[in-house]
């Protein structure tokens, strides 16, 4: 009986210690963390998707936490809403930014740009970029590949078989930019997403001259500089044969996109003209798909002969 | 036992089709397209503008830098424009293109055939003439050869190895050139010794070439201080780091030069065009380059123009023929696809390769069951099976640990994959990763 109770006393006087040493230990390495980020992180999306250019939400609250003024930061998928709730969070004022979304300005679909050779290689546009020019005239537009796709976490994108390019799904774009890291050509961009989410952009980002450009692809922008010259609000530039058109100056009065010669410049989701232009038929009105195009004529198209493989191969 | 490389390595079929056919001469092109980058480093800058008139042998683009070569003229005409033309990989580069009028050579060319075994130019000028020459090293990767002369300070060269090995399958340009100019070869060798003041050279010939050994060591009697080395046809032989460690015993150490072990790698057709340069006054502007393949009626060698399309070499060998899917340029293992038949020949076409729907077909790519093949084939002791996921994840870091850096790109490990993986093509990727990070590192 006694050694029972001495046991249980022996115990208990250890555990106490122990206890107590615990308590001053850490006290003594104690890091003091921000209560607040744990907050910030709470009204996150936890989408950890890293558009925000910070290592994940937490990372991002922890940027948000420390700064003094977070008008500059923001959170692509929340958007105004939850930036302005971790603006009443955090006490400081939110500028609320315009929500963007990720475009694809390529439009050389296979009966706008043909083919003048067959990729066998390693499935990735990378790689492809790393070997050659790609399978078609173009050496700019996209390859097809859909490395963009693979790098899209939010199901936002898919590839269209008939076009052989990728379809970015307005509502799941979430905007946190991983395609555009992942485009070797550059041709995704996040841009506003605009009232609406009518936008106006050029669909190409060939640098090639006119003449070349437009051998390569029926709807490439040639460098015309045509909506340049037609844009009342300057929103316009022309470099390297290839216009941009800013967004932040852009009022989508679309004038530009009846005056482009090869269609190359598109509107999102508007609503049908009222009075159609006498010239031409209005562009796309709900993705960028394929515009009724001439068939290119017989002395761009390849001979068959000619169709010559692109890629490394140890046979 | 002939000698070879410590680890690694292939036999592919040797597919030598046009080893018995002698060297023709194409026709000179009636436009030639001139690429300013026919070599690793710089671009070289245009001197000339539309409407100059340009002899043959006349300097038309002007080095740029250290590493970089002057590209010269090899046709005479009119330059016809300066533009972006289409290159080998589909990419538009700035290219000359001339209009042919007649071959009209500047007059301090030598064309005649005589042998000149006098080498009366020093150290310095030999390099500086070959510079000027526009030589790069004419295997393939075209790296220029002057700076290959230039020892850096501190370091001595000991041997010159010579490659004639001719590793890959299919080509047959260097053979044809050895047994059909082996003493200018070896005035060449004894040029570019003197450029790097040594006393001793080693041809490695592959033992598939048996009528080039023995045609070269019996030439090789005549010069001192040459000898020719019979190497093991194994795949890649012609490695710069293999053919040192098969010629001599010496491994190059990881991510250092050749130098670092006393030896400097030319190649045998890089000898030749020093020996003209010198000797002849001739600067680089045409070579010889095989074209080849099962289905083609008359795979053969030529010595071309640079600047030729490929389709007249295609023309002269007899027509393109009918079942061909892919042309590559340069031989069967590292060579790359041509995305069209009206680009240039240039400095670096060492082949051309026509290959049928069935021997090229790439099958699809299937799981990796660990066999280590690609590991036992690797002539650089690497994992590729492992280079290739770490790539395919970014993990850029560990790339560099595990050496990518050290990747030859000779594509055994993808020749010899069971399972098809595309390991040289992911390895690639990672390599220029790595190498775009370490340089932004210093």
């Amino acid at each position: 009986m006694n050694i029972i109770v001495i046991t249980i006393l022996a115990l208990c006087a250890i555990g106490v210690a122990a206890a107590i040493i615990l308590y001053f230990v850490a006290q003594k390495f104690k890091v003091y963390e921000d209560p607040r980020i744990d907050e910030v992180e709470e009204a996150l999306p936890a989408a950890n998707c890293g558009g925000c250019g910070y290592p994940g939400c937490r990372g991002f609250a922890e940027a948000l936490v420390k700064a003094d003024d977070i008008s500059n930061f923001n959170c692509p998928v929340g958007g105004a809403a939850v930036m302005s709730h971790v603006g009443g969070i955090l006490g400081h004022d939110v500028k609320a930014a315009d929500p963007t979304v990720a475009v694809i300005r390529c439009n050389g679909t296979c009966d706008n740009r043909p083919k003048t050779n067959i990729y066998d290689g390693a499935t990735s546009c990378t790689i492809a970029a790393s070997l050659y020019s790609g399978d078609t005239g173009c050496q700019h537009g996209c390859l097809g590949l859909g490395e963009c796709v693979d790098a899209c976490n939010f199901d936002a994108m898919y590839m269209d078989k008939e076009t052989g390019l990728p379809v970015i799904i307005e509502d799941k774009c979430v905007s946190c930019g991983a395609c555009v890291k992942a485009c070797p050509n550059s041709i995704i961009e996040l841009r506003k997403k605009g009232p609406k989410s009518r936008r106006i952009f050029v669909s190409c980002v060939n640098k090639d001259k006119g003449g070349v450009a437009k051998k390569a692809c029926s709807v490439a922008c040639i460098g015309c500089g045509k909506c340049v010259k037609e844009c009342p609000f300057d929103a316009i530039t022309l470099e390297n044969n290839l216009a941009y058109i800013d967004y932040n100056k852009c009022k989508l009065c679309r004038k530009c996109v009846i005056v482009c010669p090869t269609n190359a410049i598109h509107e999102l989701n508007f609503p049908p003209r009222k009075e159609k232009p006498a010239t031409k038929p209005t562009a796309a009105t709900v993705k960028p798909v394929a515009k009724p195009v001439a068939k290119p004529e017989a002395d761009t198209a390849v001979k068959s002969e000619d169709k010559e493989n692109g890629t490394s191969d140890n046979k | 036992m002939l000698k070879t490389f410590s680890i690694g390595g292939i036999h592919p079929e040797e597919n030598k089709l046009s080893a018995q056919s002698a060297i023709q001469e194409l026709p000179i092109p009636k436009i030639a397209t001139i690429p300013i980058a026919q070599h690793i480093g710089a671009p070289a800058k245009a001197i000339v503008k539309k409407g100059d008139e340009v002899k043959v042998g006349q300097v038309i683009a002007q080095s740029s830098g250290f590493v970089s070569a002057n590209i010269h003229s090899s046709v005479s005409g009119t330059v016809f424009k300066v533009d972006d033309v289409m290159d080998a990989t589909g990419f538009r580069r700035t290219s000359i293109i001339i209009k042919v009028d007649g071959d009209e050579w500047l007059e301090h060319i030598d064309r005649s055939e005589d042998l000149v075994t006098e080498i009366t130019q020093t150290k310095e000028e030999i390099i500086k003439r070959v510079g000027d020459a526009g030589i790069v090293g004419l295997g393939g990767a075209t790296f220029p050869a002057h700076v290959k002369l230039s020892v850096p300070p501190g370091k001595t060269a000991e041997v010159l190895v010579i490659n004639a090995v001719e590793c890959e399958p299919y080509l047959t340009s260097d053979h044809r050139v050895m047994l059909e100019k082996a003493d200018e070869i070896m005035v060449g060798i004894e040029i570019l010794m003197k450029a790097l003041e040594v006393k001793k050279a080693i041809i490695g010939i592959e033992n598939n070439k048996p009528d080039a050994i023995a045609h070269m060591t019996q030439v090789a009697t005549k010069y001192s201080g040459i000898e020719v080395c019979p190497l093991k046809t194994q795949y890649p032989q012609g490695g710069e780091k293999q053919l040192i460690s098969a010629t001599m015993k010496r491994e190059v150490p990881s991510g250092a030069l050749p130098i670092e072990v006393g030896a400097v790698v030319q190649n045998v057709g890089t000898a030749f065009a020093v020996y003209e340069a010198i000797q002849k006054n001739k600067p680089l502007f045409e070579r010889v380059a095989t074209i080849t393949g099962k289905s083609l009626k008359n795979p053969s060698n030529w010595k071309f123009r640079v600047g030729t399309p490929v389709s007249d070499i295609i023309e002269a060998a007899g027509g393109l023929p009918e079942d061909t899917a892919k042309i590559v340029g340069g031989g069967p293992m590292m060579g790359k696809a041509l995305v069209s038949v009206d680009v240039p020949l240039t400095k670096g076409s060492s082949g051309l390769l026509l290959l049928a729907e069935e021997e090229t077909a790439r099958k699809a790519t299937k799981a990796c069951i660990r066999c280590g093949k690609c590991v036992s084939v690797c002539p650089m002791g690497l994992e590729p099976y492992l280079l290739m996921v770490l790539a395919d994840k970014k993990e850029y870091e560990r790339l560099e640990n595990d050496a990518v850096m050290d990747c030859i790109e000779c594509g055994s490990c993808s020749f010899t994959c069971p399972a098809t993986r595309p390991l040289l093509d992911y390895i690639r990727l990672g390599k220029g990763k790595v190498g775009q990070i370490m340089r932004a590192r210093k």
